[in-house]
């Protein structure tokens, strides 16, 4: 959209799923907090979904002046087509300046459809937003080639200046509840919801408990494993530590594990509080995906291991002793917490 | 049923050296391969083609330098059909945006798809933008994330796609572009004949004017975004590395550092 003369305030995309909303709209909420207040302008949050309106409160408590919501019973479920065409008619309606997105299936689905119709820029997957000084434009920081170069890409010319923000590279802020807001309920004509898609069903991933990119901990194991039985090793750490279970790609090839759990550049990018990486190598192409972790502690035979070089903590070391040990001094560990 | 098939050559992976002036890619001819990503677009394409019995064409398209070409050689050594190089200067430094539009450009000029694949993301570039957005300039759905192709009719699909969390099914209309992650398929390795075809093949080159396309959309001056800043992140943490300790005094350790972290 270029021409039109006053784009104002930042705003971010909420999401929800089965109309609970999910935490990655609290993440953005703090990312957006501090763009609005060095451009000095009010932060507003989008919602669509269904059930939503008595929740919306707590985006404000997160950090929002303003809600903007969309309830529907056709919305509870996302639709490109339908979540596409609403948050069209409310860009062009309040002309936002900035509009974030979170990076999971949904956010890269939608905005660069969202950015198409509006024609304007998107760029993926940040991990570093700031404001420019002298000219007000968004700095857009983003890791690509494997994580091998850090780009920072500015949309100098059109607006909104859209981003996806990678999931967990931040933490909400606290709540408060006396922090005031106002909440905005946009209705739109029937034919609005009308969508060329069905949505069936949803299955859970039987084998991880908790979402691997939405993980505090995540434990991986490698080659290293040697055999499908012991990764068990890798599950059994997991669920102690209370994490998901994350793995190389090799792991995946040889079938010790499905590949929603591979970790790297053809898997899935995470950046826990802690990984800890069992039994791998640290390839370029695995570093891709974890390396922004907080923190990072491997086990490994090969003291010349290239997972080393980015670890926080590092053990050389047989993991076929150290994990069954480590599994058993965690448990104890936890009873004596129990216990008192 | 049409098919199509969007591709892209990329370097390959670990010999990546950028311009940081520029903030462009200086690749050479050596180091350039077809996005492992969109292997499994090329295979879920022919399988849908073996499924439906020959009563299916598979048209590969790519957008890149002319070297490119040899991607698009690839995916019909893999059982394509016929390609398209879109290849022409004006199209140099384009972004996610402009790309989507010029291959949007592509797919109208040749008549349009029943089916239009593509991968998860390009492994350089990395946005996963350019499927749905190319879906968004045909106005045509986007299923993003197909694990798995469950049903196919003549005007409807039902897919798997794989979202946080697990998978979701869902039912669309065709026309739809589908992008699909890994776990789709198994891509084939070319045999002989395959590879003898695709060498043989022409690939007809299609630039800016032949598909009509609007001049200030495309190459760096038609793209929204501007790569301003090009840099090396430092990978190497220098953290405490634990050796010729025994088990006992390892696990210890950690359960020390793991305390002093908050995570016990
Ligand atoms: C285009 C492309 C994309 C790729 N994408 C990915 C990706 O998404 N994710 C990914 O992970 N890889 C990816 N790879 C593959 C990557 O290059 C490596 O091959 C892979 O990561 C190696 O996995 P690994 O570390 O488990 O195995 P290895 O490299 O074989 O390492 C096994 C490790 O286990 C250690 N070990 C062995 N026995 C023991 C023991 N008893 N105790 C302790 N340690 C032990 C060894 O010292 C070794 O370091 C990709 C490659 C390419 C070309
Ligand atoms: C460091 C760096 C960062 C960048 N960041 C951004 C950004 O944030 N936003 C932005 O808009 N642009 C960005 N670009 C530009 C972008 O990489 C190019 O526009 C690129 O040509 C397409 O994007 P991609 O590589 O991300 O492809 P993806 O969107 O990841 O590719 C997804 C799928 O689309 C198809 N496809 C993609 N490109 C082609 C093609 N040329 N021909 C045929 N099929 C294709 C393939 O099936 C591919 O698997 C960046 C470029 C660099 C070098």
């Amino acid at each position: 959209m270029i021409g039109k003369e006053v784009f104002k305030g930042v705003w971010t995309l909420g999401e929800q799923r089965d109309g609970e909303i999910s935490s990655v709209s609290y993440e953005l909420l703090s990312w957006g907090r501090e763009l609005a207040d060095k451009l000095n302008v009010e932060l507003s949050s989008v919602i669509i979904g269904y059930g939503l309106k008595e929740k919306v409160k707590e985006l404000i408590y997160r950090g929002a002046d303003k809600v903007y919501v969309v309830d529907h019973p056709s919305l509870v479920h996302f639709k490109p087509d339908v979540y596409s065409r609403i948050l069209e008619a409310l860009v062009k309606e309040f002309s936002p300046e900035i509009f974030i997105a979170s990076a999971t299936t949904m956010g890269r689905t939608i905005m660069p459809i969202l950015a198409t119709r509006i024609g304007t820029g998107l760029t993926a997957d940040c991990t570093g937003l700031d404001i420019e000084p002298e000219t007000g434009l968004l700095l857009q920081t983003r890791p690509a080639i494997g994580g091998n170069v850090m780009a920072t890409i500015k949309t100098p010319k059109h607006k909104p200046q859209m981003a996806t923000v990678r999931p967990r590279s931040r933490k909400p802020l606290s709540k408060d509840t006396s922090r005031k807001g106002e909440v905005i309920v946009k209705e739109y004509p029937e034919e609005f919801y009308l969508s060329k898609f069905k949505i069936l069903d949803f299955v859970k991933d039987e084998t991880s408990q908790t979402p691997l990119q939405e993980a505090d901990i995540v434990v991986a194991g490698g080659k290293g494993l040697k055999g499908e039985r012991n990764f068990r090793l890798i599950h059994e750490l997991a669920q102690l530590l209370g994490g998901a279970v994350g793995a190389s790609r090799s792991a995946v090839d040889m079938g010790w594990i499905s590949y929603p759990h591979q970790v790297g550049l053809s898997g899935k990018t995470v950046a826990p509080k802690l990984y800890f990486a069992i039994g791998i190598s640290g390839a370029v192409q695995h570093l891709a995906g974890m390396s922004s972790s907080e923190t990072i502690v491997a086990i490994n035979s090969d003291p010349e291991a290239n997972i080393f070089k980015v670890c926080d903590l590092g053990i050389v070391g047989d993991l076929f002793e150290i994990v069954p040990l480590l599994i058993e001094r965690l448990r104890e560990y936890k009873e004596g917490k129990k216990n008192g | 049923m049409r098919i199509c098939v969007l591709v892209k050559q990329v370097p390959a992976t670990d010999k990546v050296k950028m311009d940081e002036k520029t903030g462009t890619m200086i690749r050479t001819e050596m180091e350039a391969e077809l996005n492992p990503l969109d292997m499994y677009a090329v295979e879920e394409a022919v399988r849908v083609k073996e499924r439906l019995g020959g009563n299916a064409r598979i048209t590969v398209i790519s957008m890149g330098p002319l070297m490119a070409v040899d991607a698009v050689k690839d995916a019909i050594s893999m059982g394509c059909d016929e390609g398209y190089l879109l290849s022409d200067k004006l199209l140099a430094g384009s972004d996610t945006w402009a790309t989507a539009y010029a291959l949007s450009g592509a797919i109208r000029y040749l008549g349009g798809f029943d089916l239009i694949f593509c991968g998860e993301r390009a492994t350089d570039g990395e946005t996963g933008q350019v499927g749905p957005s190319v879906a968004s300039w045909l106005n045509i759905p986007a299923l993003t994330y197909v694990s798995k192709i469950e049903r196919l009719e003549e005007r409807y699909i039902r897919v798997r796609r794989a979202v946080e969390g697990g998978y979701e099914v869902v039912e669309t209309e065709l026309p739809v572009l589908l992008s699909v992650v890994k776990e789709i398929n198994e891509p084939r390795l070319p045999n002989l004949a395959g590879k003898l075809r695709a060498k043989e093949m022409q690939i007809p080159v299609l630039t800016v004017d032949d598909l009509n396309l609007n001049r200030s959309f495309v190459g760096l001056e038609g793209s929204p975004t501007r790569v301003v800043k090009i840099f090396y992140p430092k990978l190497s943490r220098n953290g405490k590395i634990i050796s010729g300790k025994n088990p006992e005094e390892a696990v210890d350790e950690l359960i020390s550092f793991l305390e002093s972290k908050g995570i016990l």
